[in-house]
């Protein structure tokens, strides 16, 4: 087949609507990558498929529970009494809840006591799933239902 | 006994589905895209002249089915208005991801040029005829030229065939995504297998015929004209044949299973045997497939006047649209219904009037008819070339 | 328990030198953490959990975890004869408030936490379309609530149940490993209250840490090893009925 000029430019004039339809196209291309780089976030890509910075959105997120050192600053008695007996493995935010507003500020936000009839029974109310050499009773006949606290310590339970 | 409509053991974070109901819509929605672009396509690339009068009957019924197809995905996002993401930043390990590109490809590169090249000597001469607000939506869809000689015709019939040649594959490739999407999930045993992708192309081309081949005959009666009988029957004799095939495959998957009968076969066999009995058995397997096929295969064997052979053919093809809409909400529901542990399972809440409920999906799944007859009104198909 | 005004002014004394100094320690080492230097995880001792849910309970404190929705849960199993592939699972409100009492000694009963296992090799991240959970370069599975889209994917693709979708932030969300915390040289929120030790965090590119001593000298297991996750929460004496 021969390609003289007059030939190629003879389909180009037939197909000039195709050569339109080409340039919208590439225009859509021109227009997608423009966009792409101005939306996409700086960071995205850095450490791998994702924003950089959403590693310092999920660790800017405020501590609730303090930690077992933060208490002993100011209760030191108490944590050595804890750690003579059987709870010393158990940390105080595992009964006394979050404390990392109240050591951030001790006397504006106040920790509280936490109720024995509620709490005890978590750990060692009688449950056959239990491991077998764990401290466990049926609170309902245990001591004739009376409170924990009457004869526990909690920081150092046994008697 | 655990929360509500749960039985058995489910991981807690299990029990509410994830993916609801608009899920079922949009594999059904994309399934009929594909569908009827292959019907167009035998007239193209396979010359097979029965069809021709459904020939831009079909793609304008593919393409006002796939404007519709990312409605659903976009009320079911948490993010809807992030949803661009996945065109900016997409993870090419993610096979959502890709199918943005390959739904993009299929709409812009493979439907609208081929809609485009087919009618551009309609479009030039309605922009030329028409006044109003109409003629600048033509001339906008002429892109400028007016250049509608027999040599640039001929270029275009070329350059169509060439385009409606890549677009068979592409259809393939739009509906077999969406089961690799599902298929290519280890975690969930009712989707992980290698056979989802081709099981939904088929399907797909089921339910894509029998919606042709219900909106043809819904035109020809809106419009008081005669069915081309002879094209009605090629388009039935290739929803049963392909029917078949469908069939075949989805008991080959489950002949499988029951055979192999692995730990979440259990699990599995219980469910549709209790909790997705009504959609599966009944719907899907009786109403949606034996009966059907049963029908087409009478009107393959036994000589039947045309107005029988007519009501045959579109009843069936009604019971197969229900059928596959059946299967698509027995992949989806169905592979949430258990629990991963195979100890369990839970019930599908469907809302109504929310975000993801019945009522946007019916809206929905009504959306693409007015979208159809838009189209017609723009780009009328009629005066094609009697079949002979 | 009174303090008297000595043990007052002694008290408030340390706290202030020594809170300050954990301040400036606290923030030095935010600072100064450095990702390549750790490879984090978590050890559990099954035979020691009680299944009392402060780990639960802890977690949802530390991370405002919606009630309903689940970072981490506790599952109590119980195994009857020879039937240990259809073992009797509970976990009311995924253990939040402990569970109902059962005492058939007959059986073979025990509790198991479960949570994300920070998959080295996670489906979950293959699976996100956009890019918005993804393993962190000290191999902690984290979501970006500001990109995900919320298609839930990810959620599909876990093995595991860990993921949820947040009913009011509409983006899935998970177990960071206390991400905010382990940076900061604390240990996991459910790690601290656990009243046992069963859960650990661990940190396996540290030389000194336990985790190394766990693995090599106990029965050890991770959950679904078929599915090739490579998860990095490692089980002590993890029965066979366990899903």
């Amino acid at each position: 087949m021969l390609c003289t000029a007059a030939s190629v430019k003879t389909i180009l004039k037939e197909s000039e609507h195709l050569i339109r339809l080409v340039l919208v196209a590439a225009i859509l291309v021109v227009v997608f990558l423009v966009v792409r780089n101005v939306v996409v976030p700086a960071g995205f890509g850095k450490y791998g498929h994702y924003r950089a910075e959403a590693l310092d959105d999920v660790r800017a997120r405020a501590v609730s529970f303090a930690g077992r050192q933060a208490c002993e600053a100011c209760h030191g008695e108490v944590v050595q009494t804890k750690n003579q007996g059987k709870h010393a493995q158990v940390g105080c935010e595992a009964c006394h809840g979050p404390l990392a507003a109240h050591a951030g500020d001790p006397i504006a936000n106040q920790a509280v006591k936490p109720d024995p009839a509620t709490l005890c029974v978590r750990c060692h109310e009688a449950d056959s799933a239990k491991p077998k050499g764990f401290p466990q009773v049926i609170s309902s006949e245990h001591a004739g239902g009376t409170s924990c606290g009457a004869c526990h310590n909690p920081h150092r339970p046994a008697i | 006994m655990g929360p509500a409509g749960v039985q058995g053991f489910m991981y807690p974070n299990e029990v509410e589905l994830q993916w609801s109901v608009l899920i079922v819509l949009y594999p059904y929605i994309t399934g009929l895209v594909a569908g009827a672009f292959i019907l167009a396509s035998l007239s193209r690339i396979f010359n097979i002249a029965a069809v021709k009068p459904i020939y831009r009957l079909s793609l304008l019924t593919a393409l006002a089915f796939l404007l519709v197809a990312p409605l659903p995905l976009q009320l079911h996002l948490g993010h809807p208005e992030r949803s661009f993401e996945m065109y900016l930043t997409p993870h090419k390990t993610s096979a959502m991801a890709m199918f943005g590109f390959v739904y993009l490809w299929y709409l812009l590169v493979v439907l609208l040029t081929e809609i485009w090249l087919d009618y551009r000597g309609d479009i030039v001469r309605l922009a030329q005829t028409h006044r109003g607000p109409m003629k600048w939506i033509y001339a906008a869809l002429t892109l400028g030229s007016y250049h509608v000689s027999a040599a640039s015709r001929r270029i275009d019939d070329r350059v169509g065939w060439a385009v409606t040649l890549i677009g068979i594959p592409s259809a393939f490739l739009l509906h077999g995504y969406v089961g690799f999407i599902f298929g290519a999930v280890k975690a969930n045993p009712w989707w992980s297998t290698p056979l989802m992708p081709i099981v939904f192309r088929f399907s797909a081309m089921v339910s894509g015929i029998a919606a042709v081949l219900v909106v043809y005959q819904a035109t020809t009666r809106i419009r008081k004209k005669e069915a081309d009988m002879l094209c009605l029957d090629t388009v039935a004799k290739y929803l049963f044949y392909v029917f078949l095939i469908d069939f075949s495959l989805e008991m080959l998957d489950l002949v499988h299973r029951m055979y192999e009968s692995n730990e979440s076969f259990r699990a599995l066999d219980f469910m549709v045997h209790t909790r997705l009995y009504f959609s599966q058995i009944v719907v899907q397997i009786y109403l949606g497939t034996l009966l059907p096929i049963g029908m087409l295969a009478v009107t393959q064997v036994v000589k039947l006047r045309a107005p029988i052979r007519r009501v045959l053919y579109t009843t069936a093809a009604g019971l197969t649209l229900i059928g596959i809409l059946a299967m698509r909400w027995n992949v989806v529901i169905g592979g949430q219904l258990f629990s991963k542990s195979f100890l369990g399972y839970t019930t599908y809440k469907m809302a109504f009037a929310t975000r993801e409920g019945l009522l946007p999906t019916i809206a929905l799944m009504i959306l693409p008819f007015p979208i159809l007859w838009a189209l017609l009104k723009l780009l009328p198909p009629w005066g094609e070339q009697k079949a002979t | 328990m009174e303090l008297n005004r000595r043990q007052l002014l002694a008290g408030a004394g340390k706290f202030i030198i020594l809170s300050g100094a954990a301040r400036a320690a606290l923030d030095g080492d935010a600072s100064r953490y450095n990702a390549a230097e750790h490879w984090w995880g978590m050890t559990i001792d099954v035979g020691k959990c009680i299944g009392c849910g402060n780990c639960v309970r802890g977690c949802a404190a530390e991370n405002g975890v919606p009630r309903g929705y689940f970072r981490t849960w506790v599952e109590r199993y119980q195994v009857n004869g020879e039937d240990i592939e259809h073992p009797q699972v509970d976990s009311p409100d995924g253990g939040f408030n402990g569970f109902p009492p059962r005492h058939e000694a007959w059986a073979k009963s025990f509790f198991v936490p479960k949570l994300c296992n920070h998959c080295a090799d996670s489906p979950c991240v293959q699976a996100c379309p956009v890019g918005a959970t993804f393993d962190s370069p000290d191999g902690v599975i984290l979501v970006d609530e500001k990109y995900c889209v919320g298609c839930r994917y990810c959620i599909q693709a876990c093995p595991y149940g860990c993921r949820y979708l947040h009913p009011t932030k509409n983006t899935a969300d998970k177990c960071t490993l206390c991400y905010h915390r382990i940076t900061q040289g604390l240990t996991t929120a459910c790690a601290e209250v656990c009243p046992t030790g069963a859960r650990k965090l661990a940190d396996l590119k540290n030389p000194a840490d336990p985790v190394h001593e766990f693995l090599r000298s106990n029965n050890v297991q991770i959950l679904k090893p078929y599915m090739a996750t490579r998860a990095k929460v490692y089980y002590k004496d993890l029965d066979g009925a366990v899903r």
